[in-house]
């Protein structure tokens, strides 16, 4: 339908919601895919728009009905012009000002204009440099030691305790043994039954007092660590945890900031620092940071630091934002989200800042969002923690039945019990007769109680939960040795590092994902580009490896290298060296533009040769770093930025170029420029941006074939699911110069509508463009990503994407991944307001009812499949519906989604995304995630896959073998080793995954079928013998060899019936436990000391024995066979069929092998799934 | 980032791995067993296997349980309930004062042979609502004791059987405190019928469970008297009564071998049987009874066996037809991809 156009959207640089936009157009901008004749929106565009921060009220709807009701295969924008997706804008945003020049950067202009006011009584007043006033307030601020901990010396044994036995398990392990120790009731002995739990619970303490003792050193050595605070005018070294706010400190290049705090300078003259937020948010690249220009100019003075005071919101966990303001000589200036670095961040290509702390130690942001691991259970152990709690209430029921009917045969034979042969009331063997064992009727009917619970605790089955760990044990360890799970890139394989969701894996209904690092490789590759209507698209990969081929320079006998290199095309490698043919001239200016028109920082790095060094691009844009990297590799290196000019490395020559200003890129424009002086004197503007809005400003008579060759390019680039842009540049005049530079300025000081009249400025320059050439940039997926992706979904699984990146970005993985596709209808969140959140909502979920009215009444039974939705919501609109009533809203509007795209949001608010849907559903989630930032939702998450979580319990597993019993062996064999169906059949019917997430397997209508079902085995486990041995001589030892030998064949032929694949290690462990257990019979009827000497011996000789056992295996499987092959023949289910189909052959049966390959590499290997 | 390179960026620092010098590869070894490929069999119910199955259950249980019923009829048992009918009738109000007095209980039983019955005849006595299987009193014996001569004072468990005044009760315990002292006299046609009271205990408990060096010590010494007094002077291994009555029963009805008759009985001859009625059961309602049963290759007398047996088997005789019916009349083709879930008409719903 709309050919690739989806990969269109050409992103830039960061989309920055221009602070202080006056408009702040807010569109629901959907797509019907049309697919029906009769539809009434053929046209398919439902377009929601509205001003709903000025305006609310002229938001509406519109549909725009064609008059012709039949146009199949329409797009709903002609051509690539495809724009499903508006922004919306708000004050508050991240690293919007990637660059700056000069020294007021438009976004402190926004927050001045949209400056909020900070309630006073929601301040905190930190006076920098005056740590002792600071901290003399109402409110007591937190000290900057944090503490990960759990447990201190004293508290260890008692909160240790409890928290073990917060397993339903252990405390009923420790009733039991209490019962055990009680001498009336004894029924098994004292010491056997206290050992298993004393031997666990110790074991498991050691494992968490080993781990406590290594957050504790950790925290230490976080607490010792120094950093430079300013105490009487010089700076001093001072231990992490002394910090306090108020303080002034000074960090120095590639440090981490000790706490979170406010930038007064930096070592760059225009204030700028680059952090590094990878432990924060998990994105690698550089973000930049300003210090105020009004603090930058004082504070090398040191003494002239104080007097300032600083009026900040609370402590909270929102890493993107940040509201305050700072009394100075009187003027108030406002500081947002660019003006603080936080805690954990590293200082990168910077000497030096200075700041102020304003949040210490655990209400640093870092630290807020640090929540704590809870421990998961797996859907699994919930519903048997239930059904376990049924089955005690069964026990109770039994038990009180046992001892009224005790109570009752007490008092009808009290008259008899002293004499009574078998039972002895009173000890006649004393001179002075006593009460032989009998307390009484109350305490009597007590005992009895108590010791029928003993006898029949058997019937919880708690080794159960010890078999289901062990099996966990088992699945876990063909996981980690599965040579498809193995990746060979970074060489590790899968891990597992909790052990107690393994079976949730099967029942997911939500997958929460991480854009960056977990759908792509983070990684933006230069693919080709069209120069002067010439297409350069038969790059070459050069291998690493290869670092002959490899561009580099020399300087200072160093040399200077790419860290990656791109596909170089040969031609226009040749031409990039050509620089005086026409051509020549062409590319060069192109190759010019892609190293200058960025906000780029190089870096170099070392390398293992010390005379080989590597420039790294670091920027908050990945694209602009794949331009300048190819940009490098065809000899135009940018090796050297200052705040004033950037140095390029033209073919070996070092060329200076100034940079005398920058526009940078907005949603309105779609564009960046920057305008340089030249080495050769000219001062020239550099624009990119994407074709929809370049086009527009470019000259076209210059040159109409090359745009149309271009534009053809384009459309080829796009259609493969390259990011597009197109390049231009524009000679300035000296009076154009002139007269730029002035309106520049005077926008670049204005106080009010800063943002606005930079706009206007840079409009006004972008213009009358010659047009040097389009790149297309591939945001490359990980292997096999939409492969997966689209499993999921036949699936059924509802694929979430959150992610830190900008919308479009989001977006546009989105496509790549076809986590959307053209067939869905979008709907696009971004408010900052609850009140338009609200209406938004209400808008989308009556857009929806629209839409699945629509699809029902004309495509009947196939609609489900048409009219698919994708919501894209953003942090901010998140901030106003989590947590508040309207949660409730999104969720009805999220689960009506296929897909869900949340941009910009921060790692806290995906746990609350996670919780969303966790706490209105009993849907299973899992969240996959590669960086610190997902560690929240990864941790909310029923199923968290990442790298993170330290809590192994295979100590605790390890331990508990002691306390299984060999009965349960075939069981866990069979839980390990048994798969219903082959991986092949299961890739080729994704559907099949239903199955799981219906939890057919597992239920509670099962619960109660497998309870009637165990019933009536008992019932001829038990009269079958009675009955045959009525009125006989048999012994009790005898036919308790009968019962256990019964029980233990019918446990393992109902095992055996549930077994789906029949390895030669399940004969063995089903069979071999059977024969196992009459070897134990016959050992244990073999010692002349028991007094069931030779009883098995002698009834295994009778005939009457065999018979009684066969008729109670039969007898007992009997029902059960009868309801399998029932249901299995006339209520098959769908693994029922693909089972048969398997076997059968009406699958196409191909190799598994083949069918694997492309998705063999697809789970990264580095995931683990955590607690 | 990029895995080539040698040094690894700060950008690399989401993964741990890359950091890692290279050493060897940790790619899992491949074998079929951690690749889950081993040759397995995957058995699917096909009609066939489930009519087979069926009908192979019945084949094998008609005739076990015609065979069984067979048995049970070929045995001849001869039942006499004697508790009620061996006080004299003036007495009968006071049985218990009756079984404690030191009146004569000698009592006097008439059997009639319904059927010819071969030897050996097995000589019974049967306890109704005893509970031999008690916890209070399966426990209550010394197993040590019995064995081995040396663990006389091993009587712990034995309470409240455990010590008189003069040492420790052998046989210690409550089961041989309480053992049965009925006795059996037969004749016929006035003519003693021999009853042999040797090896009517298992060979293993004579050989390893009681000694044959242990003798009964203080037995029945006590003041409440039990059942049986022993002989002093013959060892536990030949008190072949107290090795049955030792053997505690599974059931609170249980039969316990008195001896064998090792001669032909023929129909319709009369026997005659002196008993001694000493054994208490009347305190708590229990019944006692004589019996003279033949056996089978299947034991006693007990139809139950033979009629479960022909009840499973035609169970399954007819769920095979029932089936076989089902799979004419509604056949479904094993594995037919058109009936998975998503497959069916999704507007059937």
């Amino acid at each position: 339908m709309m050919k690739g156009s989806q990969q269109q959207w050409p992103l830039l640089v960061p989309p920055p919601r221009t602070p202080g936009k006056e408009e702040l157009p807010i569109d629901i901008d959907s797509s019907i895919p049309v697919s029906s004749m009769s539809k009434p929106y053929s046209d398919s565009q439902i377009e929601m728009s509205g001003d709903f921060v000025r305006n609310p009220s002229s938001h509406s709807i519109q549909s725009k009905s064609s008059s012709t009701h039949s146009i199949k295969g329409v797009s709903f924008r002609e051509g690539h012009d495809l724009n499903p997706v508006s922004y919306g804008s708000r004050g508050a945003s991240l690293g919007s000002n990637p660059v700056r020049y000069g020294s007021r950067g438009a976004s402190s202009g926004g927050f001045t204009s949209s400056y909020k006011e900070i309630n006073d009584e929601d301040a905190r007043l930190v006076y920098v440099n005056d740590p002792g006033r600071t901290n003399q307030q109402r409110f007591k601020f937190a000290g900057n030691s944090i503490r990960t901990s759990k447990y201190s010396i004293l508290t260890f044994l008692p909160r240790n305790l409890f928290e073990q036995f917060h397993r339903i398990a252990y405390i009923y392990f420790l009733v039991i043994a209490i019962l055990n120790q009680l001498p009336q009731l004894a029924v098994f002995g004292r010491e056997a039954s206290i050992l298993p739990l004393a031997m666990v619970l110790f074991v498991t303490a050691v494992k968490d007092a080993y781990e406590d003792y290594r957050r504790h050193r950790s925290d230490r050595i976080e607490n010792n660590r120094l950093a430079s605070v300013l105490v009487n005018g010089e700076y001093e070294d001072k231990k992490w945890k002394d910090i306090c706010v108020g303080e002034v400190i000074k960090v120095s290049g590639n440090q981490t900031l000790p706490c979170d705090m406010v930038l007064l300078s930096t070592s760059d003259a225009t204030g700028v620092a680059y952090v590094q937020t990878t432990n924060l948010d998990g994105e690698s690249n550089l973000k930049t940071r300003y210090a105020k220009q009004e603090t930058q100019m004082r504070t090398p003075v040191v003494g002239n630091i104080g007097g300032l005071l600083i009026k900040c919101e609370k402590p909270n966990r929102n890493i993107y934002g940040f509201q305050a303001n700072m009394e100075i000589d009187g003027k108030r200036i406002s500081l947002g989200p660019s003006n603080i670095i936080l805690r954990g961040c590293e200082l990168k290509n910077t000497d030096w800042v200075v700041g102020v702390a304003v949040y210490a130690g655990k209400e640093t942001k870092a630290m807020l969002n640090n929540a704590g691991a809870p421990s998961k259970r797996s859907r699994l152990e919930k519903r048997m923690n239930k059904e376990i709690i049924i089955l005690s209430i069964f026990l109770v029921a039994l038990c009180t039945v046992v001892s009224i009917c005790h109570g009752a045969w007490l008092r009808r034979h009290r008259e008899e019990l002293y004499l009574m042969q078998f039972y002895r009331k009173y000890d006649y063997s004393e001179p002075e007769v006593k009460k032989y064992e009998y307390y009484g009727w109350g305490m009597e009917i007590f005992f009895v109680f108590l010791m029928s619970v003993i006898v029949f605790q058997v019937m919880i089955p708690i080794s159960l939960y010890i078999s289901v760990e062990l099996v966990r044990i088992g699945q876990a360890y063909f996981m980690i040795r599965d040579d498809r799970m193995f990746d060979k890139s970074t060489n590790s394989r899968f891990q597992c590092r909790a052990l107690n969701i393994n079976e949730d894996l099967g029942q997911i209904k939500y997958v929460f994902s991480d854009k960056t690092g977990t759908l792509t490789e983070n990684k933006m590759e230069f693919q080709c580009a069209s120069v002067g209507g010439v297409d350069y698209d038969n790059g070459k990969d050069i291998s690493t490896e290869d670092w002959q081929t490899g561009y580099s320079v020399q300087v200072d006998g160093m040399v200077l290298r790419p860290k990656m290199t791109v596909k170089l095309d040969q031609d226009l490698l040749n031409l990039s060296k050509m620089e005086h043919t026409n051509e020549g001239k062409h590319v060069y200016d192109f190759l010019v533009a892609l190293a200058a028109c960025n906000t780029i920082v190089p870096l170099t790095v070392e390398t293992s040769d010390p005379a080989i060094k590597l420039i790294e691009y670091q920027g908050e844009s990945p694209d602009e770093q794949a331009l300048a990297y190819a940009a490098a590799s065809y000899g135009f290196m940018l090796v050297e930025r200052s705040s004033g000019h950037i140095v390029i490395d033209i073919q070996g020559k070092r060329q200076r170029f100034n940079v005398l200003g920058l526009h940078e890129f907005d949603s309105d424009r779609k564009r960046m420029s920057v305008i340089v002086g030249c080495p050769d004197q000219t001062v020239k503007v550099f624009v990119k941006g994407a074709d929809t809005t370049m086009f527009k400003v470019i000259d076209k008579s210059l040159n109409l074939n090359m745009v149309n060759a271009t534009e053809s390019h384009l459309h080829s680039y796009s259609s493969k699911g390259l990011r597009t842009l197109v390049i231009g540049m524009r000679e300035l005049s000296t009076s154009e110069f002139e007269q730029w530079q002035s309106s520049y300025e005077s926008a670049s000081t204005a106080l009010m509508g800063r943002a606005k009249l930079l706009r206007k400025v840079a409009n006004n320059v972008e213009n009358n463009l010659k047009l040097l050439g389009a790149s297309g940039i591939e945001d490359k997926l990980q292997q096999g990503v939409p492969e997966a992706i689209e499993s999921l979904r036949t699936a059924g699984i509802k694929v979430w994407v959150l992610t830190g990146d900008k919308q479009e970005t989001a977006i546009s993985i989105g496509y790549s991944s076809k986590l959307l596709t053209s067939k869905m209808t979008q709907i696009v969140i971004n408010n900052n307001s609850k009140d338009s959140c609200r209406k938004n909502l209400d808008d989308a979920l009556q857009l929806y009812k629209k839409l699945s009215n629509v699809s029902h009444s004309n495509d009947g039974g196939h609609g489900a499949g048409t009219n698919q939705l994708a919501l894209i919501i953003d942090g901010t609109s998140l901030v106003y519906i989590l947590e508040t009533e309207l949660e409730e809203k999104l969720f009805e509007l999220a689960s009506k989604c296929t897909a869900v795209l949340c941009c910009r949001v921060a790692p806290l608010q995906k746990a609350g995304i996670v919780a969303l849907i966790k706490n209105r559903t009993d849907d299973m989630t899992l969240a996959i995630g590669d960086g610190a930032n997902d560690v929240s939702m990864i941790q909310k998450a029923d199923v968290g896959i990442g790298i993170s979580g330290q809590e192994g319990r295979q100590a605790v597993m390890a331990s508990d073998f002691s306390m299984v019993i060999y009965t349960s062996l075939p069981t866990i064999v069979v839980g390990i080793l048994d798969k219903d169906l082959g991986r092949g059949t299961l890739l080729q019917y994704p559907q099949l995954y239903g199955a799981g997430q219906r939890g057919e397997s597992y239920n509670g209508k099962l619960f109660w079928v497998t309870i009637l079902d165990t019933m009536w085995q008992s019932v001829a486990a038990f009269f079958i013998p009675l009955a045959a041995y009525w009125d006989s001589t048999v012994g009790v030892s005898a036919l308790g060899d009968l019962w256990i030998l019964a029980v233990v064949i019918l446990v393992n032929i109902h095992l055996a019936m549930d077994v789906i694949r029949w390895y030669t290690i399940t004969h063995i462990a089903i069979w071999g436990s059977i024969l196992a257990t009459f070897i134990c019979v016959m050992i244990i009827d073999a010692l002349p000391f028991l007094p069931g000497y030779w009883a098995f011996f002698m009834i295994a000789k009778t005939k009457l024995f065999w018979v009684c056992l066969l008729g109670i295996v039969v007898a007992g499987m009997v029902p059960r066979f009868v309801v399998k092959v029932f249901v299995q023949h006339c209520k098959p289910n769908d693994i029922h069929i693909a089972r048969e189909a398997e076997k059968f052959g009406n699958l196409r049966e191909t190799n598994a092998e083949t069918e694997m390959n492309p998705i063999s590499d697809l789970p990264r290997s580095t995931a683990t799934a955590t607690t | 980032m990029n895995s080539g390179t040698p040094s690894s960026s700060a950008a690399g620092a989401g993964s741990a791995d890359s950091t890692a010098p290279r050493r060897n590869s940790k790619r899992p070894k491949y074998s079929r067993f951690t690749q889950q490929e081993l040759p397995a069999c995957k058995p699917i119910l096909t009609p066939k296997w489930v009519i087979g199955t069926f009908l192979l259950v019945s084949v094998i249980f008609i005739p076990i349980g015609v065979v069984s019923l067979f048995a049970s009829r070929d045995v001849v048992e001869i039942v006499d309930r004697y508790e009620t009918d061996c006080i004299p009738e003036a007495l009968r109000n006071d049985k218990v004062g009756f079984i404690q007095s030191n009146q004569n209980k000698t009592c006097q039983r008439t059997l009639r042979v319904p059927k010819n019955m071969k030897q050996p005849i097995y000589v019974y006595y049967q306890l109704d609502n005893f509970y031999q299987n008690h916890r209070r009193y399966v426990k209550s014996r010394s197993d040590q004791q019995l064995r081995n001569n040396g663990s006389l004072q091993d009587t712990s468990p034995c309470k409240p059987e455990d010590n008189t005044a003069s040492g420790p009760i052998v046989p210690c315990g409550l089961i041989a405190w309480s053992l049965f002292n009925d006795t059996y006299g037969f004749t016929r046609n006035n003519q003693q019928l021999n009853v042999n009271k040797r090896d009517i205990s298992w060979k293993s408990d004579r050989e390893h469970k009681f000694g044959k060096n242990v003798f009964p010590r203080n037995f029945q010494n006590g003041t409440l008297k039990g059942g049986a007094t022993l002989k002093p002077d013959v060892p536990l291994s030949e008190q072949e009564d107290l090795i049955v009555w030792m053997r505690t029963a599974a059931l609170p009805t249980f039969r316990k071998l008195y001896g064998k008759i090792e001669v032909d009985l023929q129909r319709d001859d009369v026997i005659n049987v002196t008993l001694e009625n000493n054994y208490n059961t009347y305190s708590f309602s229990g019944k006692k009874k004589l019996v003279l049963s033949t056996t089978s290759w299947l034991g006693g007398k007990n139809d139950f066996v033979g009629i479960a047996y022909l009840t499973v088997g035609g169970l399954c005789f007819f769920l095979a037809l029932v089936f076989l019916l089902i799979y004419l009349i509604k056949p479904r083709q094993l594995g037919d991809p058109s009936y998975l879930s998503w497959n069916r008409n999704p507007s059937g719903h």
